[in-house]
């Protein structure tokens, strides 16, 4: 094994990595993936197409050049392979970063991130931990084909012992992938695909506000209706918001941050301020994270709802095909029309 | 078996060489012989039109008519060799760049695109070309083709000694596929039950940006002995010999001889799909070497030689190929959004009330749209 680490190269497409910069989504996990390598040296990152090509979609650009073979491993193409000697590795004192290709590959790694990686800590009473992170590019809207746009965050929320968290700008993810890495526990990081491109500036230096992967955070506040969203939807809240806004509708947007644990506490302290709630995911409304957070702001806010909580999401169908795509996708139209179905209670 | 480097062809069973002359093979020359130069024409005809079809969908892709598109631009010896090799009653589990064999089943090559352009999860009836559906997710059909050999046995289709009735089940997947826990699972299942199955790998040297070798180190045709699944490495870019093995694989699976490993070693001329980049991780040098080891290059060589291929019939074949290019490009513009509706019909053969329920609000919500005349322009 070759110990090709360097200490904090710099990052030969951007400014360094310090002070404030505009970054893409993928660029600021990029950034933050490079903090988590320089900082712990038992950090590595294994991923099918991670090294030269730095990913399908660049988010490990150049990692393998600056630290080597050995801290950003092109696997071989096996994803319950991957997540399992992820889990060997944690053992053995590693902190593995696993990258899936698409959310639709993760099933393969289903059993041993379930079965096993969930687990391990409770079995072993705390003597193991895993700090394993498995990053899975998902959600739609990108035109793609099947088995590359779907949403499986609750698969995972629904399982104890992971933590499943997706941020939802730039900064969030630089900040978040930074503390996943950091996490004893493993972390599933759901990062959305179809904002990869999307720009933010980063503050690449200022130490994250808190933890960030236990609570869920107030982007935008309003009076009217508290609109609840994670990962790709925060962006649709928050234009909806702005849409509303102008209508006279004071909308207040959360960001889950996290599906597990569930921040209820800051959505019922909302709730409770504004009276109406409504849920947008991408994921199939069926059993989704909507029925989780309208049962739970049932149980603590019944005497403060003014309507009953309404969920905005996907289809109990198969992700259908790219053209109708948007059609199945809570869209700008859909969250408003749910907004105005509140109000009108 | 020699364990070889990626731009060395040692090792191989090979009928052709790259300048098209005929070497002998005492087992394999017999397995050819009956291929006249009408049968071998046909077999330049079909690469012909395959790589028609890769140019014409990969400039459909550019132009923004496709999502995506994967060519089999260098395969298309594997593909149609094995794929001629093959019986109607033979059924076949593709990956997602098996144009070629698709071609050879029967299906309109224009269907193949459904799946590309996002209008379609399909695009063509699996059980009346004996052809599955695409499958994306690497290495699980490998399951399923090994189980429907399993039921071709229990259906008494298999050693009956009748050629009328005997099938057998070919699966194509990659050579990166072969790490996959499932392929690996279903090489187990085909041993042990003797399944009538020949597993086509298609060792086209790369998984996206990975070498072969970042998948193995052995040849992978090594790989079949340890799962008691007897292997052949043939050159997959001789046309002649990616047919003899592939029949001989298929007679001993149809006679209930059992399952096959055939590595056919290739090259992908082109990227991964439309949205691979290869210059960032292999060699111009690499891509000309292999350019001059053209799958089709070699038989029109070979055809020349024995002075077998008129200068009519190339130029009928060149002709069938524009016209099959103009009707690809004009069929795939035209194919319609599918009705947003749509997305509900099938998710189950019987009535769902979820869906049933989440369809008629989404079509009163449709019309509620309508009704107002303001979804232009609306993000839904
Ligand atoms: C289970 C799974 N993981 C990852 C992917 C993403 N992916 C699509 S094609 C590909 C490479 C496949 O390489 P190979 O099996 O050699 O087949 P080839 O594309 O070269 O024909 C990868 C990683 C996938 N489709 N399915």
């Amino acid at each position: 094994m070759s110990t090709s680490t360097q200490t904090r190269p710099t990052d030969p497409a951007g400014g360094g990595t310090s002070g404030t910069q505009r970054l893409t989504f993928a660029k600021a996990i990029n950034l933050g993936l490079r903090r988590a390598l320089e900082s712990d040296p038992k950090v590595l990152l294994m991923g099918e197409d991670i090294g030269r090509l730095g990913g399908v979609f660049r988010v490990t650009d150049g990692l393998q050049k600056d630290f080597g073979e050995d801290r950003v491993v092109d696997t071989p193409l096996a994803e319950s392979g991957i997540v399992g000697t992820a889990i060997g590795l944690a053992l053995r004192g590693y902190r593995p970063v696993c990258e899936i290709q698409f959310d639709g590959f993760i099933f393969p790694a289903y059993d041993q991130i379930t079965t096993q990686l969930s687990k391990m800590h409770y079995r072993s009473k705390g003597r193991l931990t895993l700090p394993v992170v498995i990053r899975v590019p998902y959600g739609g809207g990108i035109g793609a084909v099947e088995h590359h746009s779907e949403s499986p965050e609750v698969l995972f929320a629904h399982t104890a012992g992971l933590r499943v968290v997706s941020p939802s700008s730039p900064v969030e993810a630089y900040r978040m992938i930074q503390q996943a890495v950091a996490s004893p526990d493993p972390v599933l990081f759901f990062e959305p695909k179809g904002r990869y491109w999307e720009k933010g500036d980063v503050d690449l230096d200022a130490a994250p506000d808190g933890p960030l992967l236990d609570k869920a955070r107030i982007v935008r506040p309003g009076t009217d209706v508290t609109l609840v969203a994670h990962g790709p939807t925060v962006q649709t809240a928050l234009k909806a918001a702005e849409t509303a806004a102008a209508e006279g509708t004071s909308i207040e947007v959360v960001d889950l941050r996290a599906l597990s644990p569930l921040d209820t506490a800051t959505v019922a302290e909302s709730v409770r301020r504004t009276g109406r709630c409504v849920v947008v995911h991408e994921a199939p409304v069926l059993y989704g994270t909507g029925a989780e957070v309208a049962a739970r702001i049932t149980e603590e806010c019944f005497y403060h709802l003014q309507s009953p909580v309404l969920r905005v999401g996907g289809f109990h169908a198969p992700y259908p095909v790219a053209k109708i795509e948007h059609d199945y996708l809570p869209g700008l139209d859909r969250v408003l029309d749910a907004v105005e179905r509140a109000l009108a209670f | 078996m020699s364990q070889t480097g990626p731009l060395t062809d040692d090792g191989l069973v090979q009928l052709l060489t790259p300048t098209g002359e005929r070497t002998p093979h005492p087992e394999l020359d017999a397995r050819v012989a009956h291929l006249d130069a009408d049968a071998l024409r046909a077999m330049y005809r079909d690469m012909v039109l395959v790589r028609r079809f890769d140019t014409e969908a990969t400039s459909l892709q550019r132009q923004g008519e496709l999502a995506l598109f994967a060519q089999s631009l260098g395969q298309e010896a594997a593909q149609i060799g094995s794929a001629h090799a093959m019986t109607a009653r033979d059924h076949v589990f593709p990956s997602y760049r098996e144009h070629g064999v698709a071609h050879a089943r029967g299906v309109d090559m224009a269907d193949v695109l459904r799946l590309f352009r996002g209008v379609d999860h399909g695009g063509w009836d699996p059980v009346a070309h004996g052809f599955h559906l695409y499958t994306l997710v690497i290495g699980s059909h490998t399951l399923h083709a090994t189980g429907y050999a399993m039921g071709l046995q229990r259906d008494g289709l298999v050693g009956t000694g009748d050629a009328e009735r005997d099938s057998a089940v070919v699966v194509y997947f990659g050579d990166g596929a072969t790490a996959q826990g499932d392929v690996n699972e279903a090489l187990v299942f085909a041993a042990v039950n003797n399944a009538p199955v020949v597993f086509f790998c298609q060792n086209n040297q790369w998984a996206i940006s990975e070498p072969t070798t970042k998948q193995a180190r052995v040849p992978l045709a090594d790989r079949g002995p340890g799962f008691g699944v007897p292997s052949v490495r043939v050159d997959g870019n001789d046309v002649l010999a990616t047919y003899a093995v592939t029949q001989w694989a298929l007679e001993r699976a149809r006679s209930g001889g059992g399952p096959t490993f055939v590595e056919a070693f290739t090259y992908r001329m082109g990227a991964h799909t439309t949205s691979d980049d290869p210059t960032r991780y292999r060699s111009s040098a690499e891509e000309e070497y292999w350019r001059r080891r053209d799958p089709i290059d070699r038989l029109r060589l070979h055809l020349e030689q024995v002075g077998e291929l008129p200068a009519e019939f190339v130029a009928q074949v060149a002709d069938d190929a524009d016209r099959l290019g103009e009707r690809i490009r004009t069929e795939v513009r035209a194919m319609g959004r599918p009705s947003p509706a749509s997305m509900f019909d099938h998710v189950y053969a019987t009535p769902h009330s979820v869906v049933d329920a989440e369809r008629a609000w989404f079509e009163r919500y449709e019309a509620s749209f309508d009704a107002g005349s303001t979804s232009e322009g609306s993000h839904r």
